[in-house]
């Protein structure tokens, strides 16, 4: 039997569709305020800092970073193509580079901190 | 051997580019798609914050200043109603994602997707208590 990437490409997908399906508008919300000038307390340095300092934050910030773009990566592949731009192979691999150089400095920064 | 059997074959003529102005039903697809574009670039501008976060108070704190401008509310505002717009048809089509079967009956999608609605408005109001907004 052949061997596809689909399963995974598609795993990854369907985790970061459901993922900022589910966090992504409360996050865009908390930097709205943010835009507004009404810093919520959490978006403080020493707040923020202490969280993406726990195991946990770095997590979850690396979950919600890692997924999201691979998620819209492969979303923005299909995207492309609807919209008449059929290299695709050339397409997959700028977006799925972004994806993975995107994750793996999302662990560097969480890493330092 | 294909086109040795068709003497007149049917090309259906599709504009590459503009086919999804055509019926509403395809701007919404290609609505739902567009969404991604926010979505990555918002996750772009988490990813930067994390950097600054990583770089000490000054830094982050310039981040922050530096959200503080009318394009970055405007963009924020685009941003939002696209990533509500994308958790809507993520909810809507749960139904047929993850079916639910007990026993021979099907669980009613609107259960399974009202569901998702009840789990979205829980998190997100936990997400705004827990930061302080409230």
């Amino acid at each position: 039997m052949a061997k596809s990437n689909k399963p995974i490409i598609w795993g990854t997908f369907a985790a970061g569709g459901t993922l900022s399906a589910f966090v992504t508008p409360v996050l865009i919300l908390l930097t709205l305020l943010v835009a507004l000038g009404h810093t919520p307390e959490m978006l403080a340095y020493a707040r923020l800092h202490a969280f993406a300092a726990h195991w946990f934050g770095k997590l979850s910030l690396f979950a919600v970073i890692s997924l999201s773009l691979w998620g819209a990566a492969h979303r923005l592949r299909i995207t492309c193509y609807d919209f008449g731009i059929r290299a695709d192979t050339l397409v997959a691999t700028i977006v799925y580079l972004v994806a993975a150089f995107g994750s793996v400095a999302a662990i560097v920064y969480l890493s330092r901190i | 051997m294909g086109e040795k059997m068709s003497r007149k074959p049917y090309v259906r003529e599709v504009p590459k580019y503009s086919w999804f102005f055509r019926r509403p039903r395809y701007m919404r697809y290609m609505a739902r798609e567009v969404t991604c574009i926010f979505i990555g670039a918002y996750t772009l501008l988490l990813l930067v914050g994390v950097m600054r976060l990583s770089q000490g108070q000054a830094e982050y704190e310039a981040f922050l200043a530096a959200l503080r401008s009318p394009v970055s509310v405007v963009f924020h505002l685009l941003a939002l109603g696209f990533s509500v717009y994308n958790t809507a048809t993520w909810f809507n089509v749960t139904p047929k994602a993850l079916p639910v079967q007990i026993g021979e009956e099907f669980l009613p999608g609107g259960v399974i997707t009202g569901a998702h609605y009840l789990g979205w408005a829980v998190l997100s109001l936990a997400v705004l208590l827990m930061a302080g907004v409230f």
